[in-house]
């Protein structure tokens, strides 16, 4: 991967800015409450360093995975530890109880389904901030260890780092954290960058 | 009894260790964990393989692969003074993480790198005494150089003994 310099990262930084803070909208709007996104980070990092952008490799969290086509192949997650999930999960149940248990059908039907509009989100601001062609996979939802979880957005990362652009959001109303995670192939670092306009020297 | 240490192998890593040590590789998911154990030396080695192989890698990180990965590991319990006929395989990981994985090959990865793996050790005559892999579920596990013991704790299915 070609060494990045601080303009390179600022520009990264305004992707995970920008497609973090249309998510966020959503979210807010999903849930009535005001969410407040972090300053994006970007960073290279060894494989086994990923997974503390969102707590510890053996956190049991909600991942909510896309492979990105187009014209920038990659990896989206959006990431909820178990315990910000089950706030979230209680703030938009009004009937019933879902019974704290994260696996069954209708928990992981409603996570899924906020992932894949919050992803949604993040993605199109992607496509228009870049005027690129971004396409999305189905999403894909798993509860588990969070190192397990993001393994496999580092499959197609050169020998052994990755590039990432992390932005956190936070409701504090609920005390919920979430997590977006980008984690573009190394092929697309190059065309990304050209379209953001800093793709020269 | 002297507890020995705990050594971290990461992702895409490998490491070869002597009685008392433990080797612990943390979130499998569909990587896989192979590792090797010589009764007699006590040597205890682990690699932590991500994909099946490294053909068409221009100098390709061996660990990474299981081709590559499980070969350096028999040379490396080799050089530690284990012997090829005494070793013993145990191997965990290769899961499905998504359901759903679709035309995503990405996320079907796993049972091929199992598949990979058995394959490689096959090529080396190693007995495989013990294993746990594919389903959809995250592991960490934990090699036992004393007695060969690999420890497999899941989030759901709490710990398993091979």
């Amino acid at each position: 991967m070609q060494p990045l310099g601080d303009r390179h990262l600022d520009a990264l930084r305004e992707v995970g800015n920008i497609g973090a803070g249309h998510a966020a909208t959503s979210l807010a709007l999903l849930l009535q409450r005001p969410v407040r996104i972090t300053v994006p980070t970007v960073q290279v990092l060894d494989f086994d360093h990923v997974v503390d952008a969102v707590g510890g490799a053996e956190d049991v969290v909600v991942g909510t995975y896309f492979r990105i086509g187009g014209d920038y192949p990659g990896n989206l997650f959006f990431i909820i530890p178990a315990c910000s999930a089950r706030a979230v999960l209680r703030a938009m149940w009004t009937e019933g109880d879902f019974g704290d248990d994260l696996q069954s059908e209708m928990a992981l039907s409603a996570l899924g389904e906020i992932g894949n509009i919050l992803i949604s989100a993040y993605l199109i601001s992607l496509s228009d901030f870049t005027h690129g062609k971004v396409e999305t996979s189905v999403p894909a939802v798993a509860v588990d260890m969070a190192q397990a979880i993001l393994e496999v957005g580092m499959l197609t990362a050169d020998a052994d780092q990755c590039l990432i652009v992390h932005t956190g959001a936070h409701i504090e109303e609920l005390d919920v954290w979430c997590h977006f995670l980008l984690v573009p192939d190394p092929d697309s670092v190059l065309p990304l960058l050209t379209a953001l306009g800093v793709g020269g020297e | 009894m002297i507890a020995g240490q705990v050594v971290h192998v990461g992702m895409a890593d490998l490491k070869v260790v002597r009685c008392p040590d433990r080797l612990r590789s943390v979130g499998l998911g569909s990587c896989v964990g192979v590792a090797l154990w010589d009764p007699q030396t006590k040597v205890a080695g682990l690699v932590h393989i991500m994909l099946p192989s490294a053909e068409g890698f221009t100098d390709p990180p061996r660990a990474k692969f299981a081709d590559t990965g499980v070969d350096w590991l028999v040379e490396m319990m080799q050089q530690n003074g284990a012997r090829v006929e005494r070793l013993r395989a145990k191997m965990a990981g290769g899961a499905q993480m998504f359901a759903f994985a679709g035309k995503n090959d990405l996320l079907k990865i796993g049972p091929r790198n199992v598949d990979a793996c058995r394959r490689a050790l096959a090529k080396w005559g190693i007995p495989m005494v013990g294993e746990d892999v594919g389903g959809s579920t995250g592991r960490t596990i934990e090699l036992h150089s004393e007695d060969g013991r690999l420890w497999v704790r899941t989030v759901r299915g709490g710990l398993i003994v091979l």
